[in-house]
């Protein structure tokens, strides 16, 4: 008896340690495409699927409405006003929280004025001061004024992802070694994250304020490079198709590029149904936008989403 | 391997309890994994949680017909457009929403595999109206029973079908009615624009074709638009209003830019200045159930298929749910 034991003993040692093995070298996952393309990308996030969602109870659903709420920092300048008008009236509305953080005041819009001529220098300020202002906020994206986002997609994406974790997501290229997120497609920062990147940001040999004074990095490679330092890494927003969500053209030039492309089948070649945003619109284009996002529609096709966002107060073209 | 004359395995025996053990103990580590894996997931996600792609998550509950449910809302949609415009342009509609109509007819001068209906008529814009008077009447030989209702499109428009039947599903194809974007000038009851496509009901069909074969109608323009415009006021049809019920436009005889963008209050401008119903600039203008919009080719109609099909906010409410008063909720407020 012993000796027939002896070996199943043996068998199921061999059995688990196999097992242990696997899983281990499952979590490395290395790089799998061949780095042909520069957006070759080592980290991926996708949102979770439905069924993951059905298992939770009507409390855990609104904590997770409540902790997915995001705080919006929109980086303009009063040359552009039009387009932060156009901010304000569309798609910002849908933040829980949209604050303006502006290079200098204007009478015309409301905005932190952050007094400050240098682009990362102001970010840095902006991203500072929404920190110690989150209150109960622990998601925030930062955009450009040439962004149009989606938050209701975004919100979907960051759904049961714990903000207390590191995350810096968007559209994430390469630069080299560097893996950054692409400032005009929109930055995405959990809580962690942040608080990480403030208090780095104390650090000026490896996040200086002025940057990095001989080449000129842009902000969004600074970010990348101190973000690094605190262990937090780019990683790319996507949908199950490994369509990215976010994105650095507008509608109009992807489905240019998707005719080229995918002639036969143009709109499912394109884009994610669930995108979060696209960049270089102008603000009449937003405008349009805003409709064919929250309004236009078949009659007759209904969703079965299983969190229910309002639509937000005092506003009219959503 | 001696044999052991009290050991009651042979090699074989002991290699199957080997293997047995080996999967017992995959399994069981296994197990012990996966379980730590699905806690942490209840609140922090690991990398590489899937996401469904819309498509699943896209249960198409297609509504049954608002008012009568036993009258059914066919559409026969006929497309007016030539042979130079079958590569650039209604290579797409047939791409995109022309496969949405019960029944599509795609009217040109010249036979195709397209397949294109030939016409006995020439291209250019002062045939316009004997194209369209040939196409209803080889429409109403053929096609008469297929459908309800008969929708004439040019191969520069976007149509969302939908939205049309939605439309029309509360109205009687067995009365003389027209639908469009309704114009006041030249014709006393007013005239629907060509371009944002128009609609005839299956008895407003009839009494066209009757108004040429006797006489009542004739070719007297090459506007296409407002010489049928006349011929329905001809022989008593009916131009019905085809706005929402909150009073915002449907069809478009230009694209969203020209309506959707705010602007001040100021007169009209020129490309609003034939509307019958007094026209609303900025979001108020246009129904979210658009059922066309013109001057759409190329890049733009796919752009419009992807907003109108495909890109939505997940969970979003949206504020305009017309059926939704009539279900539950009194105490929501519109």
């Amino acid at each position: 008896m012993l000796s027939e034991g002896g070996y199943f003993m043996k068998g199921m040692a061999m059995g688990g340690i196999f097992c242990l093995l696997l899983s281990l070298l499952g979590t490395f996952r290395p790089g799998v495409e061949s780095g042909t393309e520069s957006q070759h990308h080592h980290h991926h996030v996708q949102a979770l699927g439905k069924d993951a969602l059905k298992h939770l109870t009507d409390v855990q659903m609104q904590k997770l409405r409540n902790q997915v709420q995001v705080s919006c920092i929109i980086m303009v300048q009063p040359k552009i006003l039009v387009y932060w008008a156009t901010a304000l009236d569309t798609w910002s509305k849908h933040c829980d929280k949209a604050v303006f953080y502006s290079s200098e005041s204007t009478k015309a819009l409301e905005a932190v004025d952050l007094n400050e001529k240098d682009d990362w220098a102001r970010l840095r300020k902006a991203l500072k001061h929404a920190y110690e202002n989150a209150g109960e906020l622990r998601w925030f994206f930062v955009a450009q004024p040439t962004t149009f986002a989606i938050i209701e997609n975004l919100k979907y994406l960051v759904l049961a992802k714990d903000p207390n974790e590191p995350f810096y997501l968007g559209n994430a290229m390469k630069s080299g070694e560097l893996e950054f997120v692409s400032y005009d497609s929109g930055i995405v920062l959990s809580y962690e994250a942040l608080k990480r990147l403030v208090h780095v940001f104390q650090d000026e040999d490896k996040c200086p304020e002025r940057g990095r004074a001989l080449w000129k990095l842009s902000e969004d490679k600074q970010l990348a490079t101190c973000l690094k330092y605190t262990g937090v890494f780019a990683e790319n927003g996507e949908d199950s198709h490994g369509k990215g969500l976010f994105n650095s053209k507008s509608v109009d030039s992807l489905i240019a590029d998707s005719m080229k492309t995918n002639p036969n089948d143009v709109v499912a070649g394109c884009c994610s149904d669930v995108a979060v945003t696209f960049s270089g619109m102008t603000p009449n284009q937003m405008q349009v936008m805003m409709f064919g996002v929250y309004r236009l529609r078949p009659y007759g096709h209904d969703f079965h989403d299983l969190l229910v966002f309002n639509p937000p107060e005092g506003s009219e073209n959503d | 391997m001696s044999r052991r004359s009290n050991g009651r395995m042979g090699p074989i025996t002991s290699r199957l309890i080997f293997t047995t053990g080996l999967m017992m103990g995959f399994l069981s580590a296994r197990f012990m994994l996966d379980c730590n894996l699905l806690t942490e997931q209840d609140i922090h996600v690991g990398r590489n949680v899937q996401q469904e792609a819309q498509t699943e998550a896209h249960t198409v509950e297609h509504k049954s017909q608002v008012g009568n449910s036993s009258r059914t809302t066919r559409i026969l949609c006929w497309i007016m457009t030539q042979p130079k415009n079958l590569e650039s342009r209604t290579k797409h509609i047939r791409e995109t929403w022309g496969k949405r109509c019960n029944k599509v007819l795609y009217i040109s001068s010249v036979e195709t595999d397209f397949p294109t209906v030939k016409l006995n008529v020439s291209e250019g814009r002062e045939n316009l109206y004997w194209k369209t008077i040939r196409a209803f009447q080889y429409i109403h030989q053929h096609h008469l029973d297929e459908a309800d209702w008969f929708l004439k499109a040019d191969d520069d428009t976007f149509m969302v079908i939908e939205n049309l039947r939605y439309t029309l599903s509360s109205l009687d194809p067995e009365k003389p009615l027209y639908l469009g974007r309704r114009f006041t000038p030249f014709v006393r009851q007013g005239y629907m624009s060509g371009g944002a496509g128009y609609v005839l009901s299956k008895e407003a069909l009839r009494r066209f074709v009757k108004g040429f074969d006797g006489g009542n109608c004739t070719h007297f323009s090459t506007i296409e638009d407002m010489a049928l415009g006349k011929c329905m006021e001809t022989m008593k049809v009916e131009p019905t209003d085809s706005r929402d019920v909150k009073g915002r436009q449907t069809f478009h005889p230009y694209p969203p830019h020209y309506y959707l963008v705010r602007q001040p209050p100021r007169p009209r401008p020129w490309y609003l200045l034939y509307d019958h119903y007094p026209p609303v600039e900025g979001p108020g203008c246009c129904s979210d159930f658009v059922v066309s919009f013109h001057y759409i080719y190329g890049v733009q109609l796919y752009v419009l298929e992807y907003l109108t099909y495909h890109l939505r906010p997940y969970g979003y409410k949206y504020r305009f749910n017309p059926d939704e008063k009539t279900v539950l909720k009194t105490t929501e407020s519109t």
